[in-house]
């Protein structure tokens, strides 16, 4: 392809005078080497003045150009448009990378996103002489632990893909502040891990509210694999031995206890565990699943062929306790 | 064509979701695609063991791999959590020898060895790629032409695109997927497009997050019937426990009247092939399958 004509529906909206978002339609000739951003100029270039969007570097490093390309969360200034058009076709929709939080066109109010990354004590916690008589050397192996983290350059692309933040729950703290978290946490020279552990442990908030979904994973422009940092979180979680014990930890640990005694998972006690007094709420819900023949009774319950080597696999390779 | 696999049940198919492998040996036996049950094998940890222990989820996930690896057989899951959980293992141990090694150690002490010779893919796209949707249509005795089936991919079999574009040679597209589409048409259904059909149900927060869940099953549901669903079909027993075993609690939640039959993947495949609604376990359903 040399060149490709497209149609772009943009997303148009003024917070000050508007009521209503509009979309305006732009048929536009696209090259091969043009990126998003590209085109997110020449519309203000040469069609229409007052179109706003956010960029700065043009390099994918100051974080400002994201925005939503038929619903994928994209940094304009690193996507080519073609291969936008492989994947959507020539009829391409931009929208801000939150409708929700739209202020101008593609300028969204990022402060709910600033004030999740302020909560995680987003900077190195150590004490500093101030006059060393020599460099203060991390080695590469303790550098490797911090995964690339601290290459997150807070675009956003995963917050705003993350369907527990913009669906379900406004308190999450959502990915990229947990990265940030992850990325001091694994810090050698950082103090505050246990507080900040203490911060992403929170129910309700924290990392148990991920879905485990991974739109941030395929979102993030820097492939930095948000997702596996919320893991790694809660690894250190159960190594620093901070995690509060409740039905979201006794969950992860039931899998262990369950697979010692089955091989295969008891969903039943897997409930009955994680809830403890509580599973009486499921009680309504057990007996329409046991109506259905969908509960194995206990005495029932499959067992792994082989499970003497599944015990003792576990019993030598468990790496944690709770 | 004779197809071989070692079938990774998973727990659910043989606990809350019996009728999926009820369905799934039903298919098998219609498309003469013969499946050797990995009975050795455990939990996959269900992407929760490895936030409390991740070297344990990967000597026991290497370990369900090491059965298929002796049977010599390629591998297959029905449930996107333990694709993803097996194919990951496979991929981490495959692209990293130490880490390999220090599996092994462990496996080694058992008898076994993990040795990254079979393939590791969902069911969906084992049909895809080794059977041909050009045969399955071929296959099809009860057309599903009056339905409008509304797929619902379920994360785990789509997200991350990297390691599915590892195991698969079907290269869906996270934003994009068209694998279940293209099958629902194989059957002749009409399939559904609908914006929530690569979202998330929730499962994963079901116990600790209740209100999320149903939020995110109930936005999906509603999406769906929006735009003239049907049915639904998802080849993920745990997808299927949100949106069919708990459709209630989903409803109450988004504050609408919602009543959508969910089948299983291969509860769909099994009536366009001839099976008795019986047969594919339709009887287990919770919300009420009155279309067939
Ligand atoms: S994996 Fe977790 S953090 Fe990432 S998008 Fe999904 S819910 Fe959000
Ligand atoms: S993790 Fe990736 S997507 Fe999220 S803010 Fe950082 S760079 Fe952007
Ligand atoms: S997904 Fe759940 S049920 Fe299926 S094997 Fe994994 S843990 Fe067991
Ligand atoms: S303009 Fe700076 S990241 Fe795109």
């Amino acid at each position: 392809m040399e060149k490709q004509k497209v149609t772009i529906n943009v997303f148009r909206f003024n917070a000050e005078t508007d009521y209503l978002p509009h979309y305006d339609k732009f048929e536009i000739e696209v090259s091969k080497e043009e990126v998003v951003l590209d085109v997110l100029n020449r519309i203000k270039w040469e069609y229409d003045g007052s179109f706003t969007y956010r960029r700065s570097c043009r390099h994918g490093i100051c974080g400002s150009c994201a925005i939503k390309v038929n619903g994928r969360s994209t940094l304009a200034c690193k996507e080519r448009m073609i291969d936008m058009i492989e994947l959507f076709g020539t009829e391409l929709t931009f929208d801000p990378v939150s409708k929700n939080r739209a202020v101008k066109d593609m300028v969204v109010d990022k402060s709910d996103f600033w004030k999740k990354h302020d909560s995680i004590i987003p900077y190195l916690v150590a004490d500093i002489d101030e006059h060393p008589e020599s460099e203060n050397i991390v080695p590469p192996n303790e550098a490797e632990q911090i995964d690339e983290a601290d290459y997150c350059i807070q675009c956003g692309c995963c917050y705003y893909a993350c369907p527990v933040v913009n669906e379900a729950n406004e308190d999450y703290l959502g990915p990229a502040a947990l990265v940030k978290a992850y990325r001091f946490n694994a810090d050698v020279r950082d103090g505050a891990k246990k507080e900040r552990l203490k911060i992403v442990d929170k129910l309700g908030k924290g990392v148990w509210d991920c879905v485990k979904c991974y739109e941030c994973t395929e979102a993030c422009p820097k492939e930095l694999d948000p997702m596996s940092k919320i893991t790694k979180l809660h690894n250190q979680l159960f190594q620093e031995e901070v995690v509060q014990k409740n039905v979201a930890s006794r969950h992860a640990v039931g899998f262990k206890k369950s697979i010692e005694k089955h091989g295969i998972l008891d969903e039943g006690m897997l409930v009955a565990y994680s809830e403890g007094c509580a599973v009486f709420k499921h009680i309504p819900e057990a007996l329409a699943m046991w109506k259905k023949g969908k509960i194995v009774m206990p005495w029932e319950m499959p067992k792994s062929k082989k499970l003497d080597e599944i015990k003792k696999l576990i019993k030598i390779s468990s790496t944690a306790k709770f | 064509m004779s197809l071989k696999y070692a079938l990774y049940t998973g727990c659910t198919a043989r606990e809350s979701t019996p009728e999926l492998l009820k369905s799934t040996l039903a298919v098998a036996k219609k498309l003469d695609i013969e499946l050797v049950l990995l009975d050795e094998a455990s939990c996959c940890g269900a992407s929760h063991l490895q936030d409390f222990d991740d070297f344990l989820s990967l000597v026991l996930n290497a370990r369900n791999i090491c059965y298929a690896e002796m049977l010599e057989l390629p591998m297959i899951t029905i449930c996107n959590t333990c694709q993803l959980n097996t194919a990951l293992t496979k991929k981490r141990l495959d692209e990293n020898p130490e880490l390999k090694e220090r599996v092994n150690e462990k496996l080694g002490e058992v008898g076994l060895e993990y040795k990254g010779s079979v393939s590791v893919r969902h069911f969906l796209y084992a049909l895809i790629e080794d059977y041909g949707l050009d045969n399955l249509r071929k296959k099809v005795v009860k057309p599903l032409s009056q339905f409008n089936i509304a797929p619902f991919y379920g994360c785990h079999n789509i997200r991350p695109s990297e390691l599915h574009h590892f195991t698969n040679s079907t290269k869906e597209s996270a934003y994009n997927p068209t694998s279940l589409d293209e099958l629902i048409e194989a059957l002749e259904g009409n399939s559904v497009d609908y914006e929530h059909k690569n979202k998330c149900c929730g499962f994963h927060v079901d116990l600790q997050a209740p209100k999320t869940a149903n939020r995110l099953s109930g936005n999906a549901l509603v999406d769906a019937i929006d735009n003239d669903a049907d049915m639904m079909v998802t080849p993920c027993p745990l997808c299927h426990l949100n949106l069919d075993v708990k459709q209630h609690a989903a409803s109450r939640e988004v504050g609408r009247d919602i009543n959508l039959p969910v089948l299983h993947l291969p509860q769909l495949i099994g009536l366009a092939l001839g099976c008795t609604p019986e047969e594919v376990g339709i009887q287990h359903n919770v919300t009420e399958v009155n279309i067939v």
